[in-house]
């Protein structure tokens, strides 16, 4: 080896440590907050996560104890009602897209839903306050289920599409061959196969909107009552955590460290679970 | 395309689809109306141009609308956060994709999936109790302090030290967006096909070598795809943003000083706006809000389409 | 028949390549084989044999698979180049490998493609790479359909040339040894047979290892044939000798056409 390429050699491994390093600290840095953000949660809210959290209503300010029933309800009430309302919009999106793949509204369908699953959720509540609230002259549980709904839209159509584009073409043609009408071999045969992956992206689009509190800040508005009746205006718990958030009470700020442990251990058991049931094959 | 559909059962089947389906269009077009529609009485009353430039957003005396500062401030925060979350984003994603193990990179991968669904609020909670108070105390007032010692022309650029403002937003923002980009630079790497970095290798390349002739060129659009989307997510994050911001509505902003973008404005005072041209304002902030995430995400699906042809061409 | 006095340019020793448990090459105590110096050793054998995993451990590219363990040794001019110690990076420069499918990289020029492998040594001087590539191109036969056109980007290129000049890249480096795993599978029958023509004319600079499944390739170009059947090594020798008078009745079997 000639001393020329002795020393260039030397510098392209100082250079591939370097880069290295910097890879590694890149990384580092970049899952950094995820865990200062869980670590901080699990000190400072997990002291406040007992049973009471989950059956109690809130107390009004001032008052210790009492826990985020109100918030817990409301939000499985809201997302729920939502998702009721998502549903056949967004799977028959995601069936069109996938079974009819020559169909002329197709590109237009997945740009517009490409382009609004990007958008902010803030302006789903904008639409929702302009559609439902406005007419019914009042926030309510209803118009944040239409502004949850709006969100899920998309996300559905989206992961709908997907799944059943992986399902094999065998199956389809197996059905036809039978002499089955199209629309059999889809609703009979198709979506039971594909009915893992098509539970797994509801259950993703209800954790999404489970988060959410933008959409909700004039639609749902909040409340402090637990309430059933969707035509007043509930609480969820991300709307309660940015409320207590923001409010002076130790108490409070200490209840939404432990509302946001259990946002963060619902969207983790929800992706983990999706990553689970996408392993399985056809 | 008719032929296949003889089965009665088979045209109404396809029939009622189409018609639920077109219940995204009609989603897309509802906002886009109703947005144009609420806001047309204060766009009406100040004109496009002149709603998205004033300055002056008084709901109180003035009656005056004019959306430029939460849009200037929108553009600082997402365009800064995107800047700072891109390098350490393209960083994990090489890791995962290049030198981490195959178990280590599945858990990165999975807390990628992690970052990206935990919810605004949460990330915006650790906001106001951590970062802020952290920033100010560690960072903004000792500087603030030094510089009204030594450097005091900077005083002005630099702003009050709360804590509540620019910066922080910056920070939140930037480490909020970094799943996005990750996770599409990653894709974008691990598509490239085998040939090619053994080609790499075979000509005696070391492995950064390897990365930079024959890895990157390649994924450069997927990258650039999964910066477009980080961008349109950090121009609509509200809640996180909305809670460390600090919400001024005076131009000019400073580093440490408060500030505020289109959604947090819209988030802090749509509850409070009693009058109509004030909710009509908010709700025209809102489409243009629409406005430019539609310009964003349709370059972000753009570039991502001309990365999968590219890709398909090679392969 | 008269020996030559042959000069042993690399060989291996008892080698033998796993997958985890699965056994890609090596069967039977591991391959021993010969490459000799500017000469043609062709590697025949049906899918699956072998034949290109023992290839690709002749330039430590099985370093790159996680799974893969490599037994026993390649002497490159008497040296181990698994031995520890030795650098992969050092080996693969002394020892150049082309692959199925070409590989230009899309988004150099045709003389960055070519340069690429210089430029990564460190050299930077004008001139020498001017030269390097005028010289690689030329023993790769692109020299005269992409002179005028160095700047071109390489994707513009037929698959032919682009192979031509994948090989051009793997020689501008000089390297001792170029190892081809099926060089002209993917291409027509045209650039296939420049490509031979090609080899003919190559040998007399630099060692060649060809992976082929094409018989008749093999027969036409090579100067030593080596056949391989699910992981063994069966049968070595002159390509004339192992194609006229097979030793093992597998070989036999395969040239004539009863499998593979």
């Amino acid at each position: 080896m000639s001393r020329e390429r002795d020393l260039a050699l030397r510098r392209r491994y100082w250079v591939e440590r370097l880069m290295l390093a910097l890879v590694a600290l890149g990384t580092l840095l970049a899952f950094l907050v995820l865990f200062l953000v869980l670590a901080y949660a699990l000190f400072q809210g997990a002291g406040a996560l007992n049973l009471d959290f989950f059956l109690k209503d809130m107390r009004p300010p001032g008052e210790a104890g009492g826990g985020l029933r109100q918030a817990i309800v409301g939000t499985l009430l809201v997302d729920g009602l939502g998702l009721l309302l998502a549903l056949p919009f967004g799977l028959a999106a995601g069936i069109l897209l996938a079974e009819y793949p020559d169909h002329p509204l197709n590109p237009y369908l997945r740009l517009l839903s490409d382009t609004l699953n990007g958008m902010p959720a803030i302006l789903f509540g904008l639409l929702a306050f302009i559609l439902v609230v406005k007419p019914m002259g009042g926030f309510s549980g209803l118009s944040g289920a239409f502004a949850l709904g709006f969100l899920m839209i998309p996300i559905l159509a989206r992961s709908t599409e997907g799944v059943l584009s992986l399902v094999p073409k065998e199956v389809r043609e197996a059905g036809l061959a039978l002499g089955l009408p199209r629309w059999r071999v889809i609703l009979s045969l198709v979506l039971p196969t594909a009915r893992a992956g098509l539970i797994t992206g509801i259950l993703l689009a209800f954790a999404r909107a489970a988060g959410e509190a933008a959409p909700l800040l004039f639609t749902a508005f909040g409340s402090p009552l637990l309430e059933l009746n969707p035509l007043k205006p509930m609480d969820t718990l991300p709307l309660r955590l940015f409320a207590f958030a923001i409010s002076p009470y130790e108490d409070w700020h200490q209840k939404a460290w432990a509302a946001g442990l259990v946002l963060f251990g619902f969207i983790t058991l929800t992706s983990l679970l999706a990553r689970w049931a996408s392993r399985r094959r056809f | 395309m008719k032929r296949l559909y003889t089965h009665f059962g088979d045209r109404v089947f396809a029939l009622v689809l189409l018609l639920l389906a077109l219940g995204v269009v009609a989603l897309a077009l509802l906002m886009a109306y109703e947005l144009y529609r609420g806001g047309s009485l204060a766009l009406g009353r100040f004109g496009l141009l002149g709603f998205a430039l004033g300055r002056e957003w008084d709901p109180a005396l003035e009656k005056a609308f004019g959306a430029w500062p939460y849009i200037l401030g929108t553009l600082i925060v997402s365009l800064s956060a995107l800047s700072l979350s891109f390098f350490p984003a393209l960083a994990a994603a090489i890791f995962a994709a290049e030198y981490a193990p195959r178990w280590l990179a599945q858990i990165l991968n999975f807390l990628l999936d992690l970052m990206a669904a935990v919810p605004s609020v949460v990330y915006g909670l650790w906001g106001i109790f951590v970062l802020a108070p952290w920033l100010r105390d560690k960072l903004q007032l000792p500087l603030y302090l030094w510089a009204a010692e030594h450097a005091p022309g900077l005083l002005p650029l630099l702003g009050v030290p709360t804590g509540y403002g620019l910066m922080t937003a910056i920070l939140i923002l930037a480490s909020m967006i970094v799943p996005y980009t990750a996770a599409l630079a990653r894709d974008a790497i691990a598509l490239v096909p085998r040939e090619h970095r053994e080609a790499a290798y075979a000509l005696g390349a070391t492995r950064w070598e390897v990365m930079r002739l024959a890895i990157l060129p390649l994924a450069r659009g997927g990258i650039l795809a999964g910066a477009f989307l980080a961008l349109a997510r950090a121009v609509g994050e509200t809640l996180a943003v909305t809670m460390v911001i600090g919400n001024s509505h005076k131009l000019p902003y400073t580093l440490f000083g408060g500030a505020a973008t289109m959604p947090s404005v819209i988030a802090n005072e749509f509850t409070e706006a009693v009058e109509d041209l004030h909710l009509s304002a908010l709700i025209a902030v809102g489409f243009l809000l629409f406005l430019v995430s539609m310009a964003v995400n349709f370059t972000a699906a753009y570039v991502l389409r001309r990365q999968e042809r590219l890709v398909k061409g090679v392969l | 028949m008269v020996k030559e006095a042959l000069d042993v340019h690399m060989e291996s020793r008892r080698l033998v390549v796993r997958y985890g448990t699965r056994l890609g090459v090596g069967v039977g105590g591991g391959v021993s084989l010969p490459l000799y110096r500017r000469r043609i050793t062709a590697l025949i054998g049906p899918s699956g044999c072998g034949k290109t995993t023992f290839l690709r451990a002749l330039n430590r590219m099985h370093d790159l698979t996680p799974s893969a363990r490599v037994e026993g040794e390649v002497l490159l001019d008497g040296e181990n180049i698994y031995a520890p110690g030795v650098d992969p990076v050092l080996v693969r420069r002394r020892v150049g490998m082309v692959f199925q499918k070409p590989t230009a990289f899309p988004t150099l020029s045709i003389y960055d493609n070519v340069a690429a492998g210089l430029k990564l040594v460190g050299i930077r001087d004008r001139k020498r790479l001017d030269e390097a590539v005028e010289r690689a191109l030329k023993a790769a036969a692109l020299w005269e359909e992409v002179k005028d056109r160095l700047r071109a980007p390489a994707s513009g290129l037929s698959g032919g040339q682009q192979q031509r000049l994948t090989i051009a890249r793997a020689l501008a480096v000089e390297p001792e040894v170029l190892l081809m795993d099926e060089p002209t599978a993917s291409l027509d029958p045209i650039s296939t047979q420049a490509i031979e023509d090609l080899l003919l004319t190559l040998k007399e600079q630099v060692t060649l290892v060809i992976v082929t499944h094409n018989m008749q390739q093999a027969a036409r170009v090579s100067d030593y044939t080596a056949f391989f059947l699910n992981g063994e090594m069966v049968e070595f020798g002159p390509t004339e000798t192992l194609f006229t008078k097979p030793q093992d009745p597998r070989t036999e079997a395969y040239i004539t056409g009863r499998f593979g």
